[in-house]
């Protein structure tokens, strides 16, 4: 008879009929995509009309002048952006976390609001800010630094920054409040101790913070590492990857191959199979760095 | 020397505070004026909140992007949140080495980024006519790694006993899950809640990508096509990125702290 299974068994087969439709969704929507693109890589064509064509399309990616000028775009952004974000974040927690702080609420509020803006949004909020009419303009003629007004989004140097002090602006709120809640776990004692022994701010900082926040600090990095490679909506809205592709990231060229110009699904699976490569390669070094520190 | 530190700390924050709501400060501000004294520079609020509205509802299709937006991002919190909990507690009541292991490859997918599958996912969908469609919307995104993983954490703070008394009580399994679990763990759903509506309400790129009717339109595909001009009317640019921006600052205030307490529960 079925119905004497043994309650183990049937609490395991509980398990799975739980797990199996996050699981099979996962499968279908990641994985097999995943492989596809990388089957699509090895193809060329307009449109649906694809023949294998070997490696030429990972040939024509390191040719592509502008597909080379978005891996370094990103680069910047990744190597400039993640680290002054992840350090100010990290200040940020580290003076909200102290105990005599008075309106703490209200800066933590204020601090992570950016972060329920949509990308969107803030990178049209940002592109209008900076526009050569816009507010940073006006108030800079007002105050008689300028004469005219300066056209940020339109030097390739002032571009990249402004995107990055977008980025900034929208992201560091929200690693703040990972380290917040890793600074909870820590016992405030142990800052105490540490101050009767006579340790300096930035001796506790250094000693005691980091160390212990080590592995927030790591999922931090990797997660914002991951999101930087993937940048769409900020290129796209604030400076439509100008000017002259000066600004224009990994995911937006790919998504230009595919959907802008004339479509060739092939050679953009290609450039988004690198993509997948970099974040790997880039999580596993974290880890390994991260793990070195010990 | 203290005293200077302290008030040191202050600046530090208030400037930290002013630079991180002033741009909202002002979206809010310019909705509410004439573009011309946008360009002026204007920091009050005008009277000029109706006329925008007009140009902008005139422009484009405002209340059905809106509804758009709000079914979408709806019904996949509703679907992702049940669908992601119960593996999460599935990997986590019922744990044993084979479900370890699937959520070990479960993990990786967090590696995947959207740019790679995102060809293959729009074919799928385009020979499945999926495009310009709810489901189309929500697939993609209902089970994600972040989420299991989520309340899988949260599940290991769940009481065992709970559970033995209630099988005990004659409850089975799925009933646990949903008279038991789910109420004692609001806080992490509220958490779940707040990362889930915020990702599908600004979820940008594949609406774009499957979305190609103007009925099946969101927000932020709406916002983006206003500035496509090459004059932009800022009063009625800045009203539009306030509507879109409202309802996820309305869901992170109301959920707030239990967002913190859920994200505090989920990354020990």
């Amino acid at each position: 008879m079925k119905r004497k299974m043994s309650i183990a068994k049937r609490h395991n087969l509980t398990g799975w009929t739980f797990i199996v439709p996050a699981a099979l969704l996962i499968v279908a929507m990641s994985f097999v995509p995943m492989v596809q693109a990388m089957i699509l890589s090895f193809q060329s064509g307009k449109g649906t009309a694809l023949s294998f064509v070997g490696l030429s399309n990972y040939v024509r990616m390191f040719k592509d002048g502008v597909f080379i000028q978005s891996i370094k775009n990103t680069f910047f952004y990744l190597i400039l952006q993640v680290p002054i974000m992840l350090v100010t974040a990290l200040i940020l927690a580290s003076v909200l976390n102290k105990k005599d702080l008075k309106f703490k609420g209200f800066f933590r509020t204020a601090i992570f609001l950016p972060c329920a803006t949509s990308l969107v949004s803030y990178a049209i909020i940002f592109r209008s800010l900076f526009a050569v009419d816009g507010f940073v303009n006006t108030v800079l003629i007002k105050l008689g630094i300028l004469n005219t007004g300066y056209n940020f989004l339109g030097n390739p140097t002032s571009a990249k920054v402004i995107i990055i002090i977008a980025l900034l602006w929208r992201w560091t709120g929200y690693n703040m409040v990972f380290y917040l809640s890793g600074l909870q776990n820590i016992e405030y004692s142990v800052y105490e101790a540490a101050m009767i022994d006579g340790a300096t701010a930035f001796q506790r900082f250094w000693s005691i913070t980091i160390p212990l926040l080590k592995p927030m600090i790591l999922l931090t990095a990797i997660m914002s590492t991951n999101g930087t490679l993937q940048l769409f909506d900020e290129s796209m809205n604030l400076t439509s990857g100008g000017p002259a592709n000066a600004t224009i990231t990994m995911s937006h060229y790919i998504y230009n191959v595919s959907f802008k110009y004339v479509p060739n699904f092939g050679y953009a699976a290609a450039m988004s199979f690198l993509i997948l490569v970099l974040v790997a390669l880039l999580a596993l070094v974290q880890m390994k760095v991260g793990d070195k520190r010990d | 020397m203290t005293k200077l530190r302290n008030s040191f700390q202050y600046i530090f924050l208030i400037i930290a505070s002013a630079v991180s709501v002033f741009p909202l400060f002002w979206m809010l501000i310019a909705a509410t004026n004439k573009s011309a004294d946008v360009l002026r520079g204007t920091l009050v609020p005008g009277g000029y909140l109706m006329e925008n509205l007009k140009t902008l509802m005139a422009a484009q299709p405002v209340v059905s992007s809106m509804l758009n937006s709000f079914k979408y991002a709806v019904v996949l919190t509703i679907i992702s949140l049940v669908i992601c909990s119960l593996a999460g507690y599935g990997f986590e009541i019922y744990h044993d080495k084979g479900k370890d292991f699937v959520m070990s490859i479960i993990l990786l997918a967090m590696m995947v980024p959207f740019a790679a599958t995102m060809i293959p996912l729009f074919r799928m969908f385009s020979n499945a006519s999926l495009l310009n469609t709810t489901l189309g919307f929500i697939l993609p995104s209902i089970s994600t790694p972040f989420l299991i993983m989520m309340f899988r954490q949260s599940a290991r703070s769940f009481p065992h006993d709970i559970i033995e008394a209630a099988r005990i009580d004659g409850l089975n399994e799925i009933g646990i899950f949903f008279k038991m679990f789910i109420p004692t763990m609001r806080s992490t759903y509220a958490a779940a809640m707040v990362i889930t509506f915020m990702n599908a309400w600004n979820n940008y790129l594949w609406p774009k990508v499957i979305m190609s009717d103007d009925s099946s339109m969101t927000m932020p595909m709406l916002i983006a096509n206003l500035t496509a001009g090459y004059t932009t009317d800022y009063g009625s640019l800045m009203l539009g990125v306030l509507l879109c921006t409202i309802p996820t600052i309305i869901v992170f205030f109301v959920l707030q702290k239990s967002f913190a307490e859920g994200i505090t529960g989920s990354v020990k």
